[in-house]
């Protein structure tokens, strides 16, 4: 008999969570501190959604989307995770940028943007200055007709190199383009690109697991390799959710799931207003990506000062955001990891990532497949080349992951790494004012992505359900 | 509870929101954006806080209310007024 995942699960919760990516994982945290009972249900055997890991044999651990994420995310987990979690958070110093325009190194804030831009670059200093200060100021609620290559244009027009600098780290962190709007850029690059970029000692396995304890810790039941299969309406509100077979009571449902999948696959479009239906459709998802790992042999050490900690590469003698997503690869962005990732295993690990196109990949037959992943490593390798010479001697394992992975794992439609694009948000805020209790948190709008973007997400999305359960 | 006693919740709220910063000699009528470092999750505690301790419901048209200390009292005075400290 196949084991049941929901064994002594109770009939019924104050909110069930469905899909434990950070957002999940914070809504979840938050709700059981203020008291609620909560279920979470993860459809993979483990939790942490993208934010995740694998192995590989002789001990090598590679991390998914452990990238560099802003310094935000220590104030987010020491107020709504633990203050262990964030003590772990340490700065990834030398962050580095080569294309045929400039090759640099940066500490990835404020200051040495200004002085590269000043010095190297040749721009006026109040120039900068501005610039900085109108990202920040810019807000979700603000004008929305300006995108992003226009605001460059404003403050650097014909500049593409100052434009590569600038929006490729932000490009690489969401999938944003410069045809998305001013404002998504402004908030993200004022979040990402002022104070450095910092990483999680230890790993996304420690972290995920230091986040699970917290959640048992606080109350929450939570359940992995349970799929929750559709989300019941009664009454134009929220009322149970089956998973694994059983239907479970719940008063709300936040669902971490993707944006489209929780509205067309878990509730079902004839619970919507059509005019909600037709806003819901005209949501564009943002795109997939393509990663290559790869493992050094264990006596194999990385030159740090040549390769840095994340490595933004191009080829492309311009910069142009749409050439991103061409499956004749470009661009690539490393993150180097040291034996100082995972003092105890002693390892050394590269992951290459690419923006990508799910429609490039779905369409493929299975050799076809096959040979595009086997291409994906070796033109991977070639480009590895230039930064760490002879790597095919010094490799022990490679893998990659295609947009049909990440369709695999997260369950998202398309494959989507980075949410929605804009108009997303909006979509996903007004769930509640559709149909009462149901919420989602998770990877949207392009602001509330990446690991800090979904853990605040999952707290703003948090509170409202708080409300509305004391009502 | 009194204006008074309202003030000394907020102030610790913020106390507790923002632990380096001294939140007890905070000017009334200017914004605590420009006194402390506060972003939008920390107005969002300030929020939830209210919430979980005196169980008061801020809808968030009216977040703008909570930008001073002065705006802030005033706007939490009819809501708290009957509630014992």
């Amino acid at each position: 008999m196949p084991k049941d995942f929901l064994r002594d699960a109770k009939d019924a919760y104050d909110v069930v969570v469905i899909g434990s990516g950070l957002a999940g994982l914070t809504a979840a945290n938050t709700l059981a501190r203020n008291g609620h009972s909560v279920l979470l249900l993860e459809q993979h055997y483990k939790l942490g959604g993208l934010a995740t890991w694998f192995r590989r044999p002789g001990g090598h651990i590679f991390d998914v989307s452990l990238h560099g994420f802003p310094a935000g995310m220590i104030k987010s987990c020491r107020r709504y995770w633990n203050s262990q979690i964030a003590d772990s958070i340490v700065q990834l110093k030398h962050i580095r940028f080569d294309n045929p325009m400039f090759s640099l190194s940066t500490t990835f804030d404020r200051r040495d943007f200004t002085r590269h831009l000043v010095e190297r670059f040749g721009v006026a200093r109040k120039t900068v200055d501005e610039f900085f200060d109108t990202a920040r100021a810019m807000t979700h609620l603000g004008d929305q007709s300006m995108t992003a290559g226009e605001l460059f244009e404003r403050f650097f027009p014909g500049r593409e190199d100052v434009v590569r600098l600038l929006m490729e780290p932000i490009t690489y962190a969401n999938g944003s383009t410069l045809e998305d709007p001013a404002l998504t850029y402004g908030i993200v690059f004022s979040n990402f690109m002022s104070k450095g970029v910092y990483t999680f000692a230890g790993g996304t396995d420690k972290l995920i697991g230091m986040m699970d304890a917290e959640l048992r810790r606080n109350g929450v039941d939570v359940r992995i390799r349970c799929r929750a299969e559709k989300i019941h309406v009664e009454r134009g509100r929220v009322a149970a959710v089956t998973a694994a077979g059983r239907r479970i009571g719940c008063r709300a449902v936040v669902s971490n799931g993707n944006l489209k999948g929780t509205i067309f696959d878990l509730v079902g479009q004839a619970c919507f207003d059509p005019r909600f239906i037709e806003e819901a459709q005209a949501v564009r998802l943002n795109n997939s990506s393509t990663q290559v790992y790869m493992a050094l042999k264990p006596d194999v050490r990385l030159d740090e000062a040549e390769c840095g900690d994340l490595l933004f590469t191009s080829t492309a003698p311009v910069f142009r955001t749409d050439l991103l997503l061409n499956r004749q690869v470009t661009s690539r962005t490393y993150s180097f990891y040291y034996p100082k990732t995972r003092p105890e295993r002693n390892r050394s690990l590269i992951v290459s990532s690419t923006n990508a196109r799910y429609e490039d990949w779905a369409g493929l037959g299975r050799a076809d497949y096959q040979e595009s992943k086997r291409r994906l490593v070796e033109t991977t390798l070639d480009a590895v080349e230039k930064y760490v010479p002879k790597i095919r001697e010094k490799i022990d394992a490679t893998d990659c992951a295609t947009p049909l992975t990440f369709e695999r794992y997260t369950s998202h439609w398309a494959g989507s790494s980075f949410g929605t694009k804009f108009e997303g948000l909006a979509v996903s805020r007004r769930l509640p004012r559709e149909i009462a209790g149901l919420y989602h948190a998770g990877s949207v709008g392009i602001i509330m992505s990446g690991w800090l973007g979904a853990v605040n997400y999952g707290v703003i999305v948090s509170n409202d359900v708080d409300a509305f359960l004391l009502d | 509870m009194t204006g008074a006693e309202i003030k000394e919740a907020v102030v610790e709220i913020l106390s507790d929101i923002a632990p380096d910063e001294d939140c007890t000699n905070l000017k009334e009528d200017v914004a605590f954006r420009d006194q402390l470092e506060l972003d939008s999750m920390d107005f969002l505690d300030i929020v939830m806080e209210l919430r979980k301790r005196y169980r008061v419901q801020i809808p968030e048209e009216d977040y703008p209310q909570l930008a001073s200390m002065a705006s802030t009292v005033a706007y939490l005075e009819p809501l708290m007024k009957d509630m014992e400290k």
